[in-house]
């Protein structure tokens, strides 16, 4: 019996083990992934994280993997997956016979072609390694340019800054974080980020990035350049689909599976970051989620089907993003709003509500000091599951609580 | 256990099914009162990333971090499941005189 392969040892496969043990199975497991440490949080890695730690923070430590008797190959990448034999071979030549296979795969972060060079000059931020090297040249008064105002560019931002190097932004789009954050908060987050020294230049197309061992520069096409020390590009993340594609399995802006979380071999299943699958609560409409939330679900979840459970997702999308003291959150996709209200929060902490034409509440994004949001969003989470249209002036009013509209 | 009770707060300042923060020489606490109007003690800082509890969501006998959803059943301390693994201390509480005490000891 080979047991229950899974290839892709972060948050989510890691989860995905102990949930398997959790449920009761006393089969083999075995995790598999490319990176030389244990399954380890990469949110952090942007964040505080990137100032304080020296080590990964690991989802488990050896000795829960042990007890669990979770066989963890780490550094041990794989080469393909023989669906016929049901056996994942590997890059060093052997080969692991599995029952049932999970990828666990994630996603990596989008380069820029050709900026690919010996000099190291251009990065991105995705693993801990990654991290340790970002870390070594956020000194004070070296010059950073990050190109991409989504969140890993404005958290990396915010924490360089706060480190002390001069930060340059540079961001195609008119404002930043245009994927799935309101302009009203974008607009906070943009205004923090000047108040703290970042010169965040949106609208701005880059024409051309030449790299030595000593810098960067980079020539923006609207005739000016900038000249930094270092480079860090932001631009999102890919699926790591190819063991998947390979093997036949179908593929749509990630691995494609089914509400279980099922690819279109019934012996597979795929799971968070790589994974597209249909959205409940949307009208089943395809996404894959890049979130550390939507890891640790789908990874506790596709642990019973693995098993036979069967379970769909139910859960909503969320997300959230530290820069400085400020926590943004967000539950929901507000694609498809046609009304967005208001509430003011204490110490100007704010939520917006996202109801589309029927009056159902598709969305809340927040933004505060500290966990000034986390509350209401959580509710406004449990109100977008429950399929509730809430009187928008009740959501407006600080008066009401968002609990008793849950229970309305 | 009971030498040492302190006063934290009014019985009616906490709502049902919530939590309030309180702070006494440098420790920080979270205290609940059910929805069947009994309370309770916990430390207030999660074991996964040292987030007060308080900013979080009660529901039942849970309390939900709000930072990253690890929940803990505030009535035993008992940590719930991933992110976070390390139960919560407990500490005794009572209510006399309309005023909620814990005991911290």
């Amino acid at each position: 019996m080979g047991g229950i392969v899974i290839v892709g040892a972060g948050e989510c496969g890691a989860r995905a083990a102990f949930a398997l043990r959790g449920r009761g199975y006393n089969g083999k497991i075995t995790l598999i992934g490319a990176e030389p440490h244990l399954p380890y949080e990469r949110p952090p890695l942007s964040k505080n994280g990137l100032k304080e730690q020296v080590q990964p923070k690991y989802v488990a430590d050896a000795e829960r993997y042990a007890t669990a008797t979770v066989d963890v190959l780490t550094d041990t990448p794989v080469k393909a997956i023989d669906r016929v034999a049901k056996r994942v071979e590997l890059v060093d030549g052997g080969s692991i016979a599995y029952d049932r296979l999970l990828l666990t795969t994630g996603s990596r972060a989008r380069t820029i072609p050709g900026t690919d060079d010996a000099s190291r000059r251009v990065r991105t931020l995705r693993t801990h390694s990654d991290a340790e090297e970002i870390r070594r040249e956020l000194l004070p008064g070296r010059r950073l340019v990050i190109i991409g105002g989504g969140f890993i560019g404005l958290e990396l931002a915010a924490t360089a800054r706060s480190l002390g190097a001069d930060v340059v932004l540079i961001e195609g789009l008119p404002r930043i974080l245009s994927r799935g954050v309101p302009a009203e908060i974008a607009t906070v987050v943009a205004e923090r980020h000047r108040t703290e020294g970042v010169d965040i230049r949106c609208d701005t197309k880059i024409d051309r990035i030449d790299t030595d061992e000593n810098g960067v520069q980079i020539l923006l096409a609207n005739g000016q350049s900038v000249d930094a020390d270092f480079l860090v590009v932001g631009i999102g993340a890919s699926p790591n689909t190819e063991l998947a594609e390979a093997a036949g399995l179908q593929v749509e802006n990630g691995i494609a599976v089914d509400a279980t979380l099922r690819t279109s071999d019934a012996d597979i299943f795929a799971a968070g970051d790589c994974c597209s699958y249909p959205l409940c609560h949307y009208g089943d409409r395809r996404v894959r989620l890049e979130a550390w939330r939507n890891a640790q679900d789908q990874g506790t979840l596709v642990a019973g089907n693995l098993l036979g459970a069967n379970e769909t997702v139910t859960s909503v999308p969320w997300f959230w993003s530290d820069q400085y003291d400020l926590t943004l959150q967000i539950a929901g996709l507000a694609d498809g709003a046609t009304v967005t209200v208001r509430r003011d929060l204490a110490d100007g902490a704010f939520i917006l509500f996202h109801l589309d034409d029927t009056g159902r509440l598709l969305a809340a994004s927040g933004i505060g000091q500290g966990n000034a949001v986390a509350r209401d969003i959580r509710l406004a989470e449990l109100l977008i599951a429950a399929g509730k249209r809430p009187d928008p002036q009740a959501l407006v009013s600080p008066e009401t609580k968002l609990k008793a509209l849950l229970a309305a | 256990m009971s030498g040492n009770w302190l006063e934290v707060c009014a019985a009616d300042e906490i709502d049902e099914e919530d939590v309030i923060r309180f702070d006494h020489e440098g420790r920080t606490f979270a205290v609940y009162r059910s929805p069947d109007d009994e309370y309770f003690a916990t430390d207030g800082l999660c074991t996964h990333e040292h987030i007060h509890l308080a900013d979080g969501l009660v529901m039942d006998d849970i309390i939900e971090c709000p930072k990253h959803n690890g929940r803990f059943n505030y009535k035993t301390g008992q940590a719930k499941g991933a992110p976070v693994c390390v139960n919560l201390r407990t500490y005794p509480v009572k209510v006399e005189a309309g005023s909620v005490f814990i005991a911290i000891a």
